[in-house]
């Protein structure tokens, strides 16, 4: 297991991002699921960057493998909110009518083998897992 | 990610290389106010686009809903990755991809 714990801001994607692809790397990863992963953390870091706190805090991704799977979890202690709940987005809408709140996570749910949320100790913990 | 732009008349391609998120989406769409207003067609050459996210997706539809009112948008050269995020989220429907 390793994490890394830094400033949920947008510009910090990038380093989220470099730290879970190095340990990819490390395990032969191939390149669909890593890109597919590293849209993953696109969609929930700056879910956490944009909404988890007022003034600003902390998040912590930890990345761990077992068995050809990789978990990655999010966590941070800003409000809770549960994005599993959310209702998936109608995809057979025309252009007009589209709407793009809810799409980042519905893809997260469809490239992923799983997402998972529970509030813990004041804190969201949202899982990803998917094998590689 | 890189923008490289290449307008002939009032057809514009647009080539991106890198990834298309969070972080790198609001200098497209920067880039795309600056340059719809009269153009008839946008063209978007993926090739070397490594992935987009729903960020990317957003910037996209927007470009997509100005170019019906004034011409025609395609996407092209989109890798199996892009094409998977398209699928996924019915913009295959909405967008025309060559």
């Amino acid at each position: 297991m390793s994490e890394l714990t830094l400033t949920a801001t947008t510009e910090n994607i990038a380093a989220v991002t470099a730290f879970v692809d190095e340990e990819l790397e490390k395990l032969d990863c191939s390149m669909k699921a890593q890109m597919q992963i590293d849209v993953a953390i696109d969609e929930l870091f700056s879910n956490i960057a944009f909404y988890a706190y007022e003034n600003g805090g902390d998040a912590t991704v930890r990345f761990d493998y077992a068995d050809g799977v990789v978990t990655l979890t999010f966590i941070d202690s800003g409000k809770p909110y549960d994005p599993t709940k959310k209702d998936d987005p109608d995809t057979t809408l025309s252009a007009e009518e589209r709407q793009i709140g809810g799409l980042g996570i519905f893809l997260v749910k469809k490239t992923m083998d799983s997402l998972d949320y529970r509030y813990e100790d004041g804190k969201n913990v949202l899982t990803i897992k998917k094998t590689i | 990610m890189t923008i490289n732009k290449q307008l002939n008349g009032t057809a514009l391609t647009v080539a991106l290389e890198g990834r298309l998120d969070t972080t790198t989406s609001p200098q497209l769409e920067d880039e795309l106010k600056s340059s719809l207003p009269g153009l008839t067609k946008l063209t978007f050459d993926f090739s070397k686009l490594e992935y987009i996210s729903s960020a990317g997706l957003r910037v996209l539809l927007g470009a997509h809903k100005t170019m019906l009112k004034q011409g025609e948008m395609t996407v092209t050269n989109v890798n199996e990755i892009v094409k998977e995020v398209f699928e996924v989220t019915g913009f295959s429907d909405i967008l025309n991809i060559e």
